[in-house]
């Protein structure tokens, strides 16, 4: 295994675009040439090592390298975009974009991730310690299939519309989410163990999504089956009493299902 | 005294194409038809202070100069930005704007407009689900269900409804009596005071009101007996009055477009008006604010592939609302630069971007003394469109009219102005 460890001179307010910090791009390329490989600085063209200190052992494929981000990189966008395999270690925060439409490997972030975490995700693993902003896991603009493949797990709290337009794949919040988790999803499955605000599975025609904390408002549109015990959702036991509902009846067809836990939320039930 | 018949009126999206100017020596000093607000405007080209020079900022004072220099100034703030952002648009014609989005990428900047505070909901909502759209002329002569969702055109658009809802048409003989007209508002406005159905729901609940209609529209029932304050049977006694409609449009505003959920709303309003066209022709228009903001949207997609929040740091356009927006840019303080035209931020934006947009350069090419020119750095001056320059605007509906010059003005006009920029843009990178 050969680690690449870069270190972030200093965090330019202008955002620094880096798709290139990638075992991917990495592989092959002696220190020197890593040196050398190209970022976005706002609209120029600038070089890692101009923003970054470069050193580490290179590898030859991309499976066998680890990169080691040593320090706050929040104002550095697209880490990790399209990486298919090795792995990313970022030892703080991270800026929009971090494993966008990543394929595989695994990307471990120990702070904070903003918005657009694992964007069109098609497989791999993106793991956030802290907390990550809106739209996890979600589609680009316009784009009616979102995430399809891979694991995100954030241990912290997420920001609204995660898992938008999810075909397939998992995402686990540990944390809070805000509104409507799960607008437009159609397959896969959504985990979130803290709290939602609203609108849980807003326009979803498929896919499952399991809410322990508490709902603040349900949506009229799902059809409400009663409670289950000790449900499976994709192969996994997941104990407890929850509410079962599914929709969204506002689209036509739609075979989703929400998992609500009973406790605390008695108010989305119907009766 | 002379008239001037047919004058497009410079003001608000309905773009009024049957206003008559009185002019004598060579200023506008009347109107007829107009509203008051766009009469307002024909007669106070000078508003409260009109700039007539460039003005350039020396140690906090402005102090005259010449076109030339403004003209070489603002080239060079927005060649030396690393992340330009050149936002407004919305009052200006679409040449003009065409040469901004040129100006835009060879200066490798953001380009956004109005509609990223206004409608930029309803047009990322569009991306998602479409646009069942129809004519300003097709609700006057057919629309018999006429809904306002989160707009009270009675004072935003004052003519509005004199001449489309209470209007006579072809089909609509009677005018008003023949229409149904539904307004949906948590507050009530001089707008629900005309309804013949009021649904007067809570706060930042539309989407779960549209939710629970669609779901009812399915022959589904309502999950819960209220929703968002309107209880079950009114919502299902409403979905059914639209179902019945022979013609029904859905005019839409600000009130749904950023209550909570903003582009969502929108997305299942046109997927609801949509699935109605099995029970009726329906078909809906965002009501927009600015005159030109609609003209905007459509010279950056026909530019670009992207109606708003356009961004050429690369190169090639790339486009996402939320980190390209103008907003954004200047709340996350990416923005090192700023070149506002035809519109008003500095009256208009948060807090929290006007601390940036103070920090940073600003042009601003604007006629009138306004909060964004307080903040400039540099202020050149122009023709006001529709009045002292001519070009074509975009109805919110998207049909494009051509507004006119009715009086004369030694001003250069937006498109002027920005060629010169974008020529002497040019030069300077050609030089770096």
């Amino acid at each position: 295994m050969s680690e690449i460890i870069l270190t972030p001179k200093e965090q330019p307010q202008v955002p620094l675009e880096a798709p290139n910090i990638k075992p991917d791009v990495f592989a092959g390329k002696t220190i020197d040439e890593i040196k050398e490989v190209e970022i976005n600085y706002g609209n120029d063209t600038v070089k890692l090592s101009d923003f970054f200190d470069v050193e580490g052992t290179p590898g030859e494929t991309a499976g066998e390298i680890k990169i080691i981000i040593d320090g706050d990189v929040s104002n550095t966008k697209r880490i990790g975009q399209q990486m298919t395999a090795g792995e990313i270690l970022v030892k703080g925060n991270v800026s929009m974009y971090v494993g966008l439409e990543m394929e595989g490997g695994k990307i471990t972030v120990q702070g904070d991730a903003t918005v657009w975490a694992g964007q069109n995700m098609r497989g791999g693993e993106l793991e956030i310690m802290g907390d990550a902003g809106d739209y996890v896991g979600s589609s680009y603009r316009g784009d009616w299939r979102g995430m399809n493949g891979g694991l995100i797990t954030i241990h912290g709290d997420v920001g609204y519309e995660i898992a938008e337009y999810m075909g397939g794949g998992k995402i686990v919040v540990k944390g809070n989410a805000d509104h409507m988790p799960g607008v437009h999803m159609s397959n896969g499955v959504l985990i979130i163990e803290g709290n939602v605000t609203s609108r849980t599975g807003g326009e979803m025609s498929g896919g499952t999504i399991v809410v322990k904390g508490v709902i603040g408002q349900f949506l009229a549109g799902f059809k409400y089956w009663g409670v289950e015990k000790n449900i499976q959702v994709d192969g996994e036991d997941i104990p407890g009493v929850f509410y079962k509902f599914t929709g969204d009846n506002a689209i036509k067809g739609a075979n989703g299902t929400v998992y609500v836990a009973v406790a605390g939320n008695k108010h989305v039930a119907p009766e | 005294m002379e008239l001037v018949n047919n004058v497009v009126c410079p003001f608000c999206g309905t773009l009024c194409d049957d206003i008559i100017c009185k002019v004598e020596n060579d200023e506008i000093v009347g109107t007829y038809n107009a509203c008051i607000i766009g009469h307002s405007k024909f007669v106070h080209t000078e508003g409260a202070m009109r700039y007539k020079k460039p003005l350039l900022r020396k140690n906090g004072e402005f102090v005259e100069i010449s076109y030339e220099e403004a003209i070489d100034k603002a080239a060079q703030i927005l060649v030396d930005a690393k992340r330009p952002l050149m936002y407004g648009w919305s009052c200006t014609e679409c040449s003009a704007q065409e040469v901004g989005m040129e100006l835009a990428e060879e200066v490798r900047a953001v380009v956004d407009n109005t509609a990223s505070v206004c409608h930029g909901p309803s047009l990322l909502a569009v991306h998602d689900t479409g646009y069942p759209v129809c004519t300003l002329g097709e609700v006057k002569n057919r629309a018999d269900v006429v809904v306002y969702w989160g707009c009270n055109p009675f004072h935003a658009h004052p003519r509005h409804l004199s001449r489309h809802s209470y209007a006579r048409g072809f089909f609509r003989e009677r005018g008003r009596a023949d229409r149904t007209i539904i307004v949906v508002d948590p507050r009530k406005s001089d707008t629900s005071k005309l309804a013949d159905i009021h649904l007067q729901l809570d706060y930042n609940n539309d989407y779960e009101l549209v939710d629970a209609m669609r779901a009812a529209l399915k022959g589904h029932e309502i999950l819960y007996e209220e929703v968002a304050g309107i209880p079950r049977d009114d919502i299902v006694g409403a979905v059914e009055a639209l179902k019945k409609a022979q013609f029904g449009i859905l005019f839409f505003g600000m009130g749904i477009t950023h209550s909570l959920g903003k582009h969502r709303n929108i997305d299942t309003a046109i997927m609801m008006v949509q699935e109605l066209n099995q029970f009726a022709k329906w078909t809906l228009i965002p009501m927009r604010g600015h005159y030109n903001v609609n003209g905007f949207n459509q010279v950056c997609t026909w530019e670009s592939g992207y109606p708003f929040c356009v961004d050429f740091a690369t190169g090639t356009p790339r486009y996402n609302p939320g980190e390209t927006g103008s907003n954004d840019l200047l709340q996350n303080k990416e923005a090192d630069a700023m070149m506002v035209i035809a519109s008003d931020p500095g009256a208009h934006f948060p807090q929290n971007a006007l601390h940036t947009m103070a920090e940073i350069p600003v042009i601003a090419i604007e006629p009138h003394r306004t909060p964004t020119t307080e903040m400039a750095n540099l202020i050149i001056p122009p023709a006001i469109v529709g009045m002292e320059a001519e070009g074509t605007a975009y109805r919110m509906d998207g049909v494009p009219l051509r507004m006119k010059k009715v009086v004369e003005s030694d001003l250069l006009s937006d498109k002027e102005i920005l060629e010169k920029i974008l020529e002497k843009a040019q030069e300077l990178k050609a030089s770096k």
